[in-house]
């Protein structure tokens, strides 16, 4: 346990290590990051001033020594717009994030999970049908383009929701679902091919052979079994839904960590681009060894495997 | 006596259609396949097929709504946008645009892909720790903030959407053709092939390549709605193809300006064209998955 839990932390690192590697040399492949990190229309003294500044007329290998020792502190630099840190920006963003994910992810759960048992349930009917419909149809329309039919529909003609910004429920109400779609299709799924392979089990059958009702065999015996890997999903889905809601909040300007990442691509503001990829990344990476971790704890089977 | 006929009667070379027998045509999705081969030829053809120049428009003529509605004319059958450009051409051009960024990307994904995944199965060893730690890491990173970032990085241009995507999206093939890999070559083929003196190579090339084509095939057939979405979304968000040209994710970005208002038909026909697109890829996909390759089933 202890030596599965050291080589996670030690991939772990590896992944940040290889986050930073690219971000850094990125930058410096393509182009004078000078040119990136002054505002536009800056004179060539301006320029040359930042090179000696930030240390850019110095070896790569010093660079990126002063670039990591600048982001463990915490310092992801300023924002030329905000004109704040970058690390302060990034947090007084993120709980509208997290809001917002709540939202989608409750959402996936409350249709994915009910439709996935009932399309198991009916395997190959009407409702099996309509499930496949619905999931082929989330995963393949484009979360911005759902949440700009939205605002057609519900602010423009009907007038029921507001079109952007945030502050009350109702401002959560279509962003939410435009994001949440395309996870609920893949709860769905997932939910449906577990719930057929619990119900194909042994003790399934022999709790219907005692003579139970459908209803106690499939909210009880068959249920339970079947949400685990659902649930081990959406947990890692909730980080994923944080960083692809990019677009989500910039159709909808809701003032999360998404939409900040385009403020900075917009404006030109790249503090505020490399900060937030670097914190998304750093995120993903963690919540998938904390899930890595919990799994091993709850399942034994995963950790002699490997 | 029946056994010897039998014999007797067996093909002395395989038939010349297997491969199409071998798919077997029942529930085969004619109309995604219809609308895919359309888009193609309209993308080929684009020149031919558009009433206008897709990226000249005339002032006067701005935010015509489509024919049937009032203030619409047959001149602009779908409407002109907020220069007065005609829809219609720039959704025909557009299907080039999105045609060629996702067919160039997946093929540029899968190459990379396949190959790295037949060294890294076939190689074994510290070369496959290596590439596989790889997969891992870039598979743990969000895929479409690390594409927005490179984008935003590398500059608006069509070739470097290419690139990203293609920079995103190789390690999924990487890790399911190196599991293929990992089973073909304890075949007796591939066996047979190490004693006749092939060199690693060789073999990698003419006896392990072949054999994971089918699912490299479906693979990309998969990745091409993800390819596309994200490439609608990278241009969406501005870091994509960059203006004046047509792509559809441009046109959406460009139609999001004047949605309060009402000019639905700026946001409705490119979100369709994309729609129908993915969904056409998708549904193609999962049949090709299916039919060709049941060890992707799970997938």
């Amino acid at each position: 346990m202890k030596q599965y839990i050291v080589r996670r932390i030690g991939y772990c690192l590896l992944s940040l290590f290889l986050l930073s590697l690219t971000i850094f040399f990125f930058v410096r492949v393509t182009g004078d990051p000078a040119t990136l990190l002054v505002e536009p229309g800056a004179s060539p003294d301006d320029i040359a001033a930042i090179h000696h500044q930030f240390g850019l007329d110095r070896p790569l290998l010093v660079q990126y020594g002063l670039f990591m020792a600048s982001v463990l502190t915490g310092d992801l630099g300023q924002s030329f717009y905000y004109r704040t840190s970058v690390f302060e920006l990034y947090w007084s963003r993120l709980p509208y994030s997290v809001m917002l994910a709540t939202a989608a992810m409750a959402f996936s759960l409350l249709l994915g999970i009910p439709s996935g048992i009932l399309a198991a349930v009916r395997v190959g009917r009407f409702w099996d049908s309509a499930g496949k419909v619905f999931a082929l149809l989330g995963l393949s329309l484009p979360s911005f383009w759902v949440g700009l039919v939205l605002i057609l529909v519900f602010s423009v003609y009907l007038g029921w929701l507001p079109s952007s910004g945030s502050g009350t429920p109702l401002h959560l109400i279509m962003p939410a679902f435009a994001l949440g779609w395309y996870f609920a299709a893949s709860h769905m799924r997932l939910t449906r091919s577990s719930m057929l392979e619990v119900l194909g089990s042994e003790y399934v059958k022999l709790a219907r052979l005692k003579g139970l009702p459908q209803a106690l065999v499939i909210g009880k015996h068959a249920f339970k079994n079947a949400l685990i890997p659902v649930l081990t999903l959406a947990g890692i889905n909730f980080v994923i839904m944080i960083s692809v809601a990019v677009v989500v909040e910039t159709v909808f300007a809701w003032p999360g960590v998404g939409r900040l990442l385009y403020e900075g691509v917009a404006f030109r503001d790249f503090p505020v681009v490399q900060g937030t990829v670097l914190m998304l990344g750093a995120m993903t990476v963690t919540v998938n060894l904390i899930v890595d971790i919990l799994y091993a704890v709850i399942d034994p089977r995963i950790r002699l495997a490997s | 006596m029946s056994t010897s006929a039998e014999i007797l009667t067996l093909p002395s070379r395989p038939p010349r259609f297997a491969f199409l027998r071998g798919l077997r045509l029942s529930g085969f999705p004619l109309i995604p396949t219809v609308i895919l081969v359309g888009i193609a030829f309209v993308a080929v053809f684009a020149n031919q097929l558009a009433p206008h120049n897709p990226e000249v428009g005339s002032l006067a003529a701005r935010f015509k709504p489509p024919f049937w509605e009032t203030g619409g004319t047959m001149k602009y059958l779908l409407g002109t946008d907020q220069l007065g450009r005609d829809v219609l051409s720039r959704l025909i051009f557009g299907a080039r645009v999105s045609m060629v960024v996702g067919i160039t990307a997946v093929i540029f994904a899968g190459v990379v892909g396949t190959t790295l995944g037949i060294i890294s199965g076939y190689l074994g060893g510290w070369v496959d720790q290596l590439i596989m730690r790889l997969v891992d890491t870039w598979l743990a990173l969000p895929a479409l903030t690390f594409a927005i970032f490179l984008a935003a990085i590398a500059g608006p241009s069509m070739w470097n959407i290419v690139i990203i995507l293609g920079i995103t999206y190789w390690t999924r093939y990487a890790r399911v053709i190196r599991g293929e890999v990992l089973s073909l070559k304890e075949r007796e083929f591939v066996r047979l092939a190490i004693v006749a003196g092939c060199s690693k190579w060789t073999i990698m090339r003419r006896h392990i390549l072949p054999n994971v084509i089918n699912s490299a095939v479906v693979l990309g057939t998969l990745m091409l709605g993800v390819v596309i979405i994200t490439e609608a979304t990278l241009s969406f968000l501005g870091v994509g193809v960059p203006p004046p040209q047509p792509a559809w994710g441009l046109m959406l970005s460009d139609g999001k300006q004047s949605l309060m208002v009402g000019r639905w038909w700026l946001t409705i026909f490119p979100g369709v064209c994309i729609m129908l697109m993915v969904l056409s890829a998708n549904i193609l996909g999962d049949w090709l998955r299916v039919k060709l390759d049941p060890q992707l089933r799970q997938l």
